[in-house]
This record gives structure tokens, sequence and C-alpha cells, in this order.
């Protein structure tokens, strides 16, 4: 299929459709609005369900409901909706029921900005909601990457019957780009759902809960999912390196929109024979936590500087990760500031100890 | 048994063989086993899933011999919406009491009603707190004492009692509303008649219905199964009138 220039958020919204997920249930919230403005039209073109909630709770709770039909749903929302989200999330990981959820994240807390941030990684990353949990986090940073991996989330939410979400800064969700959509979107087999709701008919009636009174069974159920989690992180950490060789003295560690920024940043110190390579992760849960490793001790590597959108929460993660092997950096801008390419150069250089160059 | 021998009492179809958990003279059997009856005559057992609440009725799934969700307190109706719609050829009901559907999850029946989704609704209204062991509940009627309002349920503090079928009377959407009690054998039968009803206009594809059935609680009301019947008929009956509220064939007229 040719090429085609799109928004992020219809973008992620056609994708949706070529997996298959023809049900969807939204509310309105910048700045995520254009994949149900989207979807109003295109979804009575094929056929699916389209419906606009009262709030973010019903529609967590609807997609809740409409997925153990065994059929592909989705929503799609914004920081402070995803919040009114957990409950629901944290029901249906304990149910084990697969859906897709986008965050195009906004600044917070509370009702914060509307602007591009990636504040949400802790709430995506270590649960959300109440209870021993974990969901597969995949954070794309361009519109192709938010394409493939909006159709990879249907995908893994099959095979793990475990809620995935992808997470995108308003930068993911209003920036046009071309992409290209596969003509049919083709996957790995996945299990049968004999799992779903279909009426007790010529079988024992099925009940989907999250509901164990008895202490055992509960207990019986999270090592079950910690079970799960686990072979999630064995088969599914993906990131991706750039211009990482032996000549960095200096490696950079971000994800989404902001890696991307990195990556311009790194192209120009190049031109200034400043060697510096970048690690982004792409699942963000399960962590590449090995990759990482690995990358910081290299003995070429001298400074680490971890950059995000938000005060430091991937951070965490990567000070967990290094383990105090090495010393770490951090730069973040929040509160729907995207740091510049010229920042991080700054940043770069400040680091390696050489002048900036004024600008002329 | 002989050729000249009929039953005519058995266990619905719809129930499963299960002693339930509830306390003596609790009326949620009852209304279990009409819910179960209605499923059974329409013949709709095999396409048939419950939703079921958080409150005493939490574990209903054991209890119905059909597929059945959980939903977190108060959702169930968000949860009705999401499985009916994708599957419309199926047969939903959510079964909820007075906490759960009109404290916690007011909003999500109110547009579940509004936007005319063809499920229905069992409310059970008690007027307490059962679960939880007797708190006030948005039913709960003025001076009536609980664990939370232990002076009798003060209205300058908490308002009056929600008349739940009334609120939804006021929406333009056709639907189905009546109330009907269980506390005598002629209200149970009232109240058979008004689950069918409710569950052909869904199969009919109709409308979204609610039956508000006016239920006891003898454990947290601190009476014996027998003075609640008549405790509910003192107090309860007078402030929540029974009656069909909305019926779409009437409002055709």
């Amino acid at each position: 299929m040719a090429k085609v220039l799109m928004k992020g958020n219809e973008a992620i919204a056609e994708a949706a459709l070529k997996a298959g997920a023809n049900n969807y249930f939204c509310y309105p919230i910048t700045p995520q609005t254009e994949v149900a403005e989207y979807l109003a039209k295109r979804m009575p073109e094929v056929g699916g369900v389209f419906l606009q909630g009262e709030s973010e709770l019903a529609v967590a709770n609807m997609i809740f409901g409409a997925s153990t039909t065994g059929k592909r749903v989705f929503t799609t929302s914004s920081s402070p909706g995803i919040s009114l989200m957990q409950e629901a999330i944290s029901y249906m990981a304990g149910a084990q029921l697969p859906v897709v959820i986008v965050n195009i994240m906004r600044g917070g807390p509370g009702l914060g900005g509307i602007l591009p941030a990636q504040s949400d990684y802790f709430q995506a990353t270590k649960g959300g909601g109440h209870g021993d949990y974990r969901i597969l986090v995949l954070a794309p940073s361009t519109i192709q990457e938010a394409v493939d991996l909006m159709m990879l989330s249907f995908h893994l939410a099959d095979k793990y019957r475990n809620p995935v979400m992808m997470i995108g800064d308003g930068m993911i969700g209003q920036m046009m780009e071309p992409v290209e959509f596969p003509k049919h979107y083709e996957e790995p087999e996945l299990p049968p759902k004999d799992w779903a709701i279909t009426g007790a008919k010529n079988r024992k009636p099925f009940v989907i809960k999250s509901l164990f009174l008895d202490p055992q069974a509960l207990e019986d159920n999270s090592w079950l999912l910690h079970a799960k989690y686990q072979e999630m992180k064995k088969n599914e950490v993906r990131f991706e390196n750039y211009k990482i060789n032996d000549d960095n003295q200096t490696l950079l560690i971000a994800y989404g929109t902001m890696a991307r920024i990195c990556q311009t940043a790194i192209d120009r110190l190049e031109d200034e024979n400043i060697s510096v390579g970048l690690f982004r992760p792409i699942t963000l849960f399960p962590f590449p936590e090995k990759q990482i490793y690995n990358e910081v001790i290299k003995k070429n590597i001298k400074n680490i500087l971890v950059v995000e959108m938000s005060t430091g929460q991937m951070f965490e993660d990567v000070e967990r990760v290094v383990r105090g092997k090495k010393k770490l950096i951090f730069y973040g801008r929040t509160g729907g500031i995207v740091p510049s390419p010229e920042e991080v150069i700054e940043q770069v250089k400040k680091i390696i100890g050489k002048k900036i160059k004024k600008k002329a | 048994m002989s050729s000249e021998d009929k039953t005519i009492f058995t266990r619905p179809e719809a129930m499963t063989d299960v002693i339930t958990h509830y306390c003596p003279g609790c009326t949620h059997g009852v209304i279990h086993r009409l819910v179960a009856e209605a499923i059974d005559s329409l013949g709709v057992r095999e396409i048939t899933v419950g939703v079921a609440p958080v409150g005493c009725s939490v574990l209903a799934y054991n209890y119905f011999n059909t597929d059945f969700l959980e939903a977190p307190h108060g959702r169930a109706p968000a949860l009705a919406t999401g499985f009916k719609r994708l599957r419309p050829d199926m047969i939903v009901f959510t079964y909820q009491g007075d906490g759960d559907l009109i404290s916690i999850g007011m909003s999500e029946i109110v547009h579940a009603a509004n936007r005319g989704e063809k499920f229905t609704t069992i409310f059970v209204n008690n007027a307490i707190y059962g679960m939880t062991g007797g708190q006030m509940a948005p039913t709960t009627l003025q001076g009536q004492i609980t664990t939370t309002c232990p002076a009798g349920r003060d209205l300058e503090n908490t308002g009056y009692p929600i008349k739940m079928v009334e609120l939804l009377s006021g929406l333009m959407t056709p639907m189905y509303l009546e109330r009907v009690s269980v506390h005598s054998p002629q209200h149970i039968i009232k109240t058979k008649r008004a689950i069918k009803r409710a569950f052909e206009y869904q199969i009919e594809n109709t409308c979204f219905s609610l039956i508000e059935i006016l239920s006891t609680c003898p454990t947290n009301w601190g009476r014996t199964p027998e003075e609640s019947t008549v405790w509910l008929e003192e107090n309860m009956l007078p402030y929540y009138p029974l009656g069909c509220f909305r019926e779409p064939e009437k409002e055709k007229d």
C-alpha cells in the first residue's frame, strides 16, 4: 500500500481497524479526541461498534464487558482519563481480559495541561490500579511505529489475555507523518478464545471475575498472573539502538518522542565529532533490563544521560537496572515543554566538559 | 412416581443446585428464583449473561445457571452496555442493590437507561447496605437507624431517600420501569410478572427495562423475617409506591 499522510491519532484509529478491532468506546479528552472523531465516521463503514460513553470510568468498564465476548475492543484517552480507567484496568488484569488502551499523554498531575508529556510512566508500568498486576506497555516514537505497535498491541493482548497499553505523548497524537498500512494485517496464530462468554449452551456456565474470597485461590491467581508477566519479560522485550558503537563515550537513554529528539541531537553532535549512542526502549513493560545493563557497562561508555519529558520516572528503572555500576545523569522537562535537540546537545556537552558554541 | 402424579414445584433450570450464602429471611433467594423462572419460561437460559454487582449479591454467579460477569462496584450497567452492544443477540441482565445501583453506580445506570441500552436491570432495594453490615444507603428512609446514621437518617444532613424509578421516569427515552415488592405471596406473583415483562421487552429489542424490587434485610434491620415484611409494608410502601411508571406500549397512545 502507498504511504498516506495522516495525523497520529487518526493513524492509530485506522491501525486498530486493520488489526480487526471493530469495537471502540470513548470519551473526549485533549489531545486524543481525533481518534474518536475519526472512528465516529469510520466505524459505520466497517460495521463496527462505536459508542461515546458518559465518562472514562464507564468507558473502561464498557470495554471490560465488551472484551468478554472474545472480540477485539479498545479505547483511547489521555492522562486524567486514564486515571479514571484504572479501576477497570485492575479488574481486567485480574480477570485476564485482552483489551487495548491508548494513552496520548499530557502534562500532569491533576488537570495539568494539554501539551505533550511522558509523566504517566509510573502509572503505566507499575500497575496503575490496585493489586499485584502488570500490563504490557508499548511506546512508539514515530507515527509509523504507532501504527505498527497498535496492531501488535491487539496480538499481544490476545496472546497473553492481558490489557495492553500503548503510550504516546501528545506529539505522537497530534503530529502528521506519512504512514503505510499493510493491506492485510498478518499475525502468528493465537490460542482459541474458548473462555469467551457466549451463553451456557451444551457447556457449564462461564464466570468472568476477579473476586477470590478464599485467600489461597487469590494467591494462586496472583502467582498465575506473575508467571504470565515473567513470560512477557522473556518474550516481549523490544528496543532499538541508534548509532551505538565502540567510539561512543556517551550513551543516551530515552523513549517515544524524546528518543526522536535525541536522535537529531546525536546527528548534530556527530558533525562535531562527538560520538553519542541512543538506547530506546520500545516496551516499557517488560523493560529492556539486560539490554540496558549491557550497553551501560561497556568500557567505552563514560557518561550516561537519561532524557525524559518528566521529572525522572523511567530514570528510576534505569537506576534499578544499572545497580550503581555507573553514574547516571538525568535531564528532563515537563509540564508540556518538549526539550529541543539544542537542549540535549547542551546537556551532553556539559557532561563531557566541552564548551558550548554560542549561536552566531 | 405414578402417571397421575404431577410435578408442581422444581428448581428452575436457570438456577444451580447450590445453597446460597444469604441470611435467613433475606429475599434475595426469592428474587433469584423469580429471575430464573422468567429466564426458563422464555427459553433464553443458553443465551443469557448476568452481571453481578458488589454487595450481598456479589456471588449471584454461583446461583444462576447462566454465564456471568462480575462487575466493579456500581459499574454493572457499563459492562452490560459493552457486552450487549457487541452481542445484541444475547440476553443481558444486571442484578444490583441500592448502594451499588444508585450510590456509586448512579451515573452508569442513568446513562445506560438514557441511551436505551437493551438490557434488563433487577434492582433490589432494601434501604440499607447489607454486605458491609448495615450502613446508610441512598434509599434508607427518614429516621431509619443504620450504623452510619445511628440517630436515624437526618434529611437535613443527607437529603431525601432517592426514588429511582421516579428519577429515571424523567428521561425522554422509552423504557419499561416498574416498582414491585416481595413482602407477600401476592406481591411475589406480581414481581414475577414484571420481571418476565422486562425480559420480554429485551427479547423484542424494544427498550431498556428496570424492575425495582422492595426487599427486606432482617439481619441489618434488626428484625425477624416476619417483622421485616411488616416493616417494609408499613414504612417502605408509603414512600416507594408500587406500580408501573413507564411502559413503551402505553406511551404509544
